[in-house]
């Protein structure tokens, strides 16, 4: 590979330095910031602080409410990532399809992405709330006793269809993509070979897709991590109970609203070192099953 | 095996037919080549067969099957794609042996139809790779190979060469004439090239917009074109044609000549086609076409002489002999092999 060398020291340095800064004033800063707050205490109105060591730690992860956020994100995540997943790919399967009018469906499918996540979870509010949504009422006349404001898994499936209905248009572009990019030839040649359009699509659609899913899987898993503190906060505020209360949402509630600022500072690192492990994981594991061209 | 019944078939787009209505029958074993140049309906006529395209009218049968409404993989056929279409996240060995597995074969029989193929195509180091790791040739090979083993009833070939280099393409030609030699599969194939055509066909079908001009033996076609289209496109350096007077038993060359030729019609204008080597040069006083030559390239054993009919901008090819002496300038007086002219109709463009 050649090698740029520029006659000059500081020009490198230079057009470094706006990506530079950014990463250092909104990355570096705040994490160092919630190392040295997650080893001290301080008092509610940041007037007094000292140093005790891992004791945040320590009480943070004995904390059974946490050990809660902990089993609520796991079960919040993989049915986002699994459901934003699945459902794109079948509906841009699905487009593919479409002979007439692709690309208008194609537009009409891209559309929640540009939707604000507070406005997504307010949209999903008022369409299930049990007083005045508009679809609470079919629900209970269909039998079932619908209270998200009472029923913790009930909550649970509202966030999470926001979530995910959020999150389907970023996919879908994704997998569309992705499905063009495999040449028709090859479905023909599997046609002739004898297979199925369901089996073609398990042994040739979708192990060619893999670079796609794999990425997907780690945006989404970082999306449902992070990204959804907007729609948890609009549409159940992490409750009833905790039962929708993640991970993000508890950094939050015990930093903002609690103010304890060591336990949440102690929260903020703990799932830095959980996203850094997982992200290694899925690249050291999953990317092994990944078929790169 | 099996033979292959296409009976008055058409295909249409939104309306527009492409596909004006072929009749044929490929016998049991038969190498016959869909030959024509791009856009003419060549492989969509392939793709009809193989069932990747839809039949808008007429009917297709596969061993006295009618096939029509069947699903490609329940027409017993194997098919090369121009760009191989190999399963690229598959081993050699699994693209081979993928359409034997849908078909549920004990693995002991796949084994072996595998191993037999690679023999013959000399693939057995490069059952484990995938298909990225393969050359041009290699890769063409593999899908003739994934062709090979499923052992179907006739063989559908769509420019399976024109993606190699031209040595590799020889090659590749001589290997399929051998496999269909060996094998004695029925087989279909399209190209654009007429070398190809020319030496693998049995029978030729050669087709322009959407029609089939000739169905005959690459011989047939070579020396009795059946349209002027045919005569234009088989032959290298392509035959001359042009417009001629016919006047009892005269014709009229562009420049104003006349030659006497037998089996001209009474009168009015035809297409007179002649190829380069099928003339003569005569002496000046005898009834010959004058052509004033442009340039002359001379290839070793033989020469081919550029130029126009004397006193009209025709152009002329004529192949001389390796020894000739003519040049630029020159003036030669060449006249119809006897027996070896072509008459078309001018307004159909059809052999007289």
């Amino acid at each position: 590979m050649r090698r740029t060398v520029f006659p000059h020291k500081l020009l490198p340095w230079l057009l470094l330095a706006p990506q530079l800064a950014i990463t250092l004033i909104f990355f570096y800063w705040p994490a160092a910031q919630a190392f040295r707050q997650s080893v001290l205490r301080e008092d509610p109105f940041g007037l007094s602080s000292k140093f005790v060591g891992l004791a945040n730690f320590r009480k943070v992860l004995n904390d059974p409410a946490y050990l809660n956020a902990m089993q609520v994100t796991v079960v919040f995540s993989v049915l986002v990532a699994f459901f934003a997943m699945g459902i794109a790919l079948f509906l841009a399967v699905q487009v593919e399809k479409i002979i007439r009018g692709k690309g208008l469906y194609r537009t009409l499918m891209i559309w929640p992405y540009a939707v604000a996540p507070a406005i997504a979870g307010m949209l999903w509010l008022f369409m299930f709330n049990p007083s005045f949504g508009t679809l609470a009422w079919p629900l209970r006349q269909l039998g079932i006793a619908w209270n998200p404001l009472l029923n913790g898994d009930q909550a649970m499936a509202l966030v999470v269809a926001a979530a995910t209905w959020k999150q389907i248009s970023y996919n879908f572009l994704f997998f569309v993509a992705g499905l063009q990019a495999i040449p028709k030839s090859l479905l023909e040649a599997a046609a002739i070979d004898g297979a199925t359009k369901r089996h073609a699509f398990w042994t040739i659609v979708f192990p060619l897709l893999t670079p796609t899913t794999f990425f997907l899987l780690v945006v989404n898993t970082v999306y449902a991590l992070f990204d959804t503190f907007g729609i948890i906060h609009a549409v159940t505020s992490g409750g009833p109970g905790k039962s929708t209360e993640t991970l993000v949402y508890k950094v939050y509630n015990d930093g903002f609203v609690n103010l304890i600022m060591g336990d949440s500072a102690a929260q903020s690192v703990i799932l830095m070192v959980i996203v850094i492990a997982l992200t290694a994981f899925q690249f050291r594991f999953i990317e092994k099953r990944v078929h790169y061209g | 095996m099996a033979n292959i019944q296409l009976n008055d078939l058409r295909k249409s787009y939104a309306g527009q037919e492409v596909i004006h209505g072929i009749t044929m029958n490929i016998s049991n074993g038969e190498f016959v080549v869909i030959v024509g140049p791009s856009g003419c309906g060549k492989s969509t006529l392939l793709r009809m067969v193989a069932g990747l395209e839809g039949i808008s009218a007429g009917t297709i049968s596969i061993g006295d099957r009618v096939v029509n409404d069947l699903e490609p993989r329940e027409r017993d056929i194997a098919m090369v794609f121009q760009n191989y279409a190999l399963y690229p996240h598959m081993s050699v060995r699994e693209n081979m042996a993928y359409g034997l597995k849908i078909a549920r074969m004990p693995a002991a029989e796949i084994d072996a139809r595998v191993a037999k193929a690679a023999a013959i195509l000399e693939l057995e180091p490069y059952l484990d790779r995938k298909p990225r790791a393969l050359s041009g040739g290699q890769r063409q090979r593999v899908a003739m190979g994934r062709a090979l083993v499923r052992e179907p009833a006739a063989f559908l070939l769509d420019e399976p060469l024109s993606n190699l280099d031209a040595k590799l393409r020889v090659q590749m030609r001589l290997q399929i004439k051998d496999l269909h030699q060996t094998t004695g599969q029925t087989m279909l194939y399209v190209t654009h090239d007429q070398v190809e055509a020319m030496t693998l066909a049995d029978r030729l079908i050669v087709m322009n917009k959407g029609v089939a001009d000739q169905i005959a033996t690459p011989h047939e076609v070579y020396m009795t074109p059946a349209s002027e289209f045919v005569a234009g496109f088989i032959g290298s350096p392509a035959m001359n044609i042009f417009t001629v007077q016919a006047e009892a038993g005269v014709a009229v060359l562009p420049g104003g000549q006349r030659l006497p030729l037998s089996g001209l019609p009474a009168s009015g204008e035809v297409r007179l086609g002649l190829r380069p080597e099928d003339m003569e040069i005569v002496d000046a006083g005898t009834p010959s076409i004058p052509v004033v030559l442009r340039s002359v390239e001379w290839l070793g054993a033989d020469a081919f002489g550029y130029g126009v009919i004397e006193g009209s901008d025709v152009l002329m090819t004529l192949r001389l002999p390796g020894s000739t002496v003519a040049a630029r300038g020159d003036r030669l007086h060449v006249a119809p092999a006897e027996g070896r002219m072509h008459l078309f109709s001018k307004e159909t463009g059809k052999r007289l």
